[in-house]
């Protein structure tokens, strides 16, 4: 049984790069054009994880732990923020009927 | 060489000469903070106990002064200004010429509070007018106790500032106001010239204090270099402008729109003195510079004659006096220019009494008058004031020099030495004294003789003057009789007091320029001849003036009536005053006017409303890309951050 980073190494950092740069251009491409409020909150959870991504494979080729412990704590810090997220999403549809961003649009001069 | 030292007793020295100008600004605080609120009686005790205390205190002083054998000394209280090579301490000169000015003006300044009392007695304001008139006992203080050029100006300015607000104290009346602001300003003009000769002095000398400067100077050998030439002609313009000079003189006649008392303290026995005090106290600098000597001798010669000219024809009683302060000004100057500086002291002092004599006088004249001031309708007073009407007698054979009452002594030793100095200004020095000697008496005549010409309602309200308003004319009455014997010519065998006195202050100036400080070098019969002449032609203006106003009962005449050219020339006090407002005041305003529309209005206006217009204008453009579309926010943040990063990547 080969080590974790190992095994990550077995792929050059290059793909990671290339992978997480597209998972990072998809989140953003959906948050730009998707109208759904959950799905544009998906989008941005997909945002984080490319970059969680990248970290652990830097951090693999680096041999340094301290972008996996780095991940943990994103990961634990998005959690919170998906609550509330989701808690003023659904505030949002109780007032408004709706999960439409488009609709929000109260706040201009 | 006069050497500064300090008494051995300096701590409590050092107290008491702190307490002399702190008292009267206690008073001034006290009366102050509680105008309207303390009781009227309090407010007159407060602010005349404060100044006797000062004058005890100045008393004491002087004998200490004399016991200790007359030594000079200065008292360091702390270091006011330390700026590289410049230091300035707050400290104080006690020396003779201090001393005199200090028992002066916390005298005479006595005199006139107690007087004030009375006089101001129907005055709302009366705490105001106490407050004002303590601030300017503690100013003049400082000018004269001040051991440095930089105090000097402190307390000029703040005399300069109680002026202004004095002569404006009835503040609802435009034209007062007017007079102030005049004051004021023609002030500014002479202050300017002052402290340039302040700077030129530091840069001269490294210094600002007094010893230091003249001990300085009184090793320098040049005699009217070009430095010592400006330095003290800067310091004389500051002189003209305080002490009313040609051509600033116009302000003191202005002036009088002040309360009488202020008239009498501010514009007649102190403030206006303290351009003499300066070049006085200066005199080591002025004996290096016998041009400005010069200068100062024919500025004064001219203002003597032409204010006696113009007091020859005025109506209102106190501006006959301000004329007469202004030509009497004059005389101190012209004895300054001819380096008689012990009798230009002397004539401060006796001037001091006579004029505030006489300003009193006419201020007890008004009150009785119901604020009447032109004589035109006074006359036959002498039955109705006879205390006022006997000490203004009084004051008025002083100032005409008849001796042995003290303007005599004064005014013919200035003479003296001027006969010595040009014969040609003599001459014209005595026939300003002629002049002076008639309108003080066509004055005198006027007011006291004759027959009462003011209105019924006036006759009836006619009344001596309370107590405390007499008592301060009945002293100076005596001062104004006996202070003449302070300094007896020579000539008469007694000895000179106050020339004696005040010689160790001309110690440097000896050391400097020792030629021009000397004793009188005339013989006794021109002495004589000199005071014969003086008293002579006293006494003709007398007998002119008499047979036209007692025995012809000539009037002056009334407002509008025609007169000859030469009377409407000096009635109209040579328009000098169109002749400013012609050739400066108007210019002035008109260029203040003109900058008004142009830098102000046009330039600074529309920079700063430009500013705003601008940022007015970005915000009702740019309020637009605030949409409310969260999209569309983040599309924008999206291509700004692509920007940032290609342009982080490709040319950064």
């Amino acid at each position: 049984m080969n080590q974790i980073p190992e095994v990550i190494r077995t792929i050059p950092l290059e793909y990671y790069l290339f992978f997480s740069t597209a998972l990072f251009c998809i989140g953003v491409i959906g948050v730009l054009t998707r109208r759904n409020a959950i799905v544009i909150f998906m989008c941005i959870e997909l945002m984080l994880n490319s970059v969680n991504l990248l970290l652990t494979a830097f951090s693999a080729y680096n041999s340094d732990p301290n972008g996996q412990v780095f991940v943990f704590f994103i990961m634990a810090v998005a959690a919170a923020e998906v609550c509330v997220g989701l808690a003023i999403i659904v505030m949002t549809y109780r007032n408004i009927r709706s999960t439409d961003v488009q609709l929000l649009n109260y706040l201009k001069w | 060489m006069q050497e500064i030292v300090m008494p051995s007793n300096n701590e409590d020295m050092a107290l008491l000469c702190l307490l002399i100008p702190l008292l009267p600004l206690l008073g001034f605080i006290l009366n102050g903070l509680g105008n309207r609120k303390i009781a009227k009686g309090l407010v007159g005790l407060i602010g005349s106990a404060t100044v006797l205390a000062s004058f005890l205190i100045t008393v004491y002083l002087f004998l200490d002064f004399t016991a200790n054998g007359s030594k000079p000394y200065v008292v360091d209280f702390y270091s006011w200004i330390s700026v590289g090579t410049l230091q300035i301490g707050f400290s104080f000169l006690i020396d003779q010429l201090t001393l005199l000015m200090m028992l002066m003006v916390t005298g005479i300044g006595f005199l006139i509070h107690v007087y004030s009392a009375g006089y101001m007695s129907h005055d709302e304001n009366y705490g105001k007018f106490f407050a004002f008139i303590n601030l300017f006992m503690f100013s003049m203080l400082l000018l004269v106790m001040g051991s440095n050029y930089v105090m000097m100006f402190v307390g000029w300015e703040g005399v300069g500032l109680c002026s202004y607000l004095l002569i404006g104290f009835w503040n609802k009346n435009t034209n007062y106001n007017n007079a102030a602001k005049k004051a004021f300003i023609m002030n500014r003009i002479g202050d300017l010239g002052f402290l340039l000769g302040i700077f030129l002095i530091f840069i001269t000398f490294g210094s600002v204090s007094y010893p230091q400067v003249f001990a300085e100077a009184a090793r320098y050998t040049s005699i009217d270099s070009p430095v010592m030439i400006a330095i003290t002609l800067l310091l004389f313009i500051g002189a003209m402008g305080k002490s009313a000079q040609l051509p600033l003189f116009t302000w003191l006649p202005d002036a009088m729109a002040g309360p009488t008392p202020v008239s009498a303290l501010i514009h007649a026995a102190t403030m206006v003195t303290a351009g003499i005090y300066m070049v006085l106290r200066s005199n080591v600098l002025y004996v290096l510079a016998p041009t400005t000597l010069d200068v100062i001798a024919y500025v004064g010669l001219a203002t003597a004659l032409v204010a006696a000219t113009i007091g020859l024809a005025q109506n209102d009683i106190k501006k006959v006096l301000a004329y007469s302060t202004v030509s009497q000004l004059g005389y101190m100057f012209l004895a300054l220019g001819v380096m008689a500086f012990s009798s230009s002291i002397f004539h401060v002092l006796t001037h001091a009494f006579f004029k505030a004599l006489l300003f009193l006088g006419a201020g007890s004249v008004i009150h009785a008058m119901s604020n009447e001031q032109d004589i035109r309708n006074m006359g036959g007073l002498r039955k109705y004031v006879p205390v006022t009407f006997l000490t203004f007698l009084i004051g008025t054979l002083a100032i005409s020099g008849i001796p042995p009452f003290a303007g005599f002594f004064s005014k013919d030793e200035l003479l003296a030495h001027v006969y010595e100095h040009d014969k040609i200004m003599w001459a014209f020095g005595v026939l300003t004294s002629f002049m002076t000697a008639f309108y003080m008496f066509r004055l005198l005549f006027l007011t006291f003789f004759g027959e009462f010409r003011g209105t019924e309602s006036q006759r009836s309200h006619l009344h001596e003057s309370p107590a405390s308003m007499t008592i301060p004319l009945i002293v100076l009455a005596i001062l104004s009789t006996i202070g003449g014997f302070l300094g007896i010519p020579a000539v008469f065998g007694a000895t000179h007091y106050l020339g004696d006195f005040l010689a160790p202050i001309y110690d440097f100036a000896r050391l400097a320029n020792g030629a021009a400080i000397e004793p009188l070098h005339l013989d006794h019969a021109t002495e004589y001849m000199l005071m014969a002449i003086s008293v002579g032609v006293a006494i003709v203006a007398i007998i002119i003036a008499y047979v036209m106003y007692v025995s012809k009962s000539t009037r002056p005449a009334p407002e509008g009536a025609r007169l000859s050219p030469v009377h409407n020339l000096i009635y109209n006090k040579y328009y000098i005053d169109e002749l400013y407002n012609t050739i400066i005041v108007r210019p002035l305003m008109w260029l203040s006017g003109a900058f008004f529309r142009f830098i102000d209005l046009l330039v600074v206006d529309g920079i700063v409303n430009g500013v705003g217009k601008v940022v007015m204008l970005s915000g009702r453009t740019l309020r637009y890309a605030q949409s409310g579309a969260i999209g569309f926010y983040i599309l924008i943040m999206v291509f700004s951050i692509a920007l940032i990063l290609f342009l982080n990547f490709f040319i950064g």
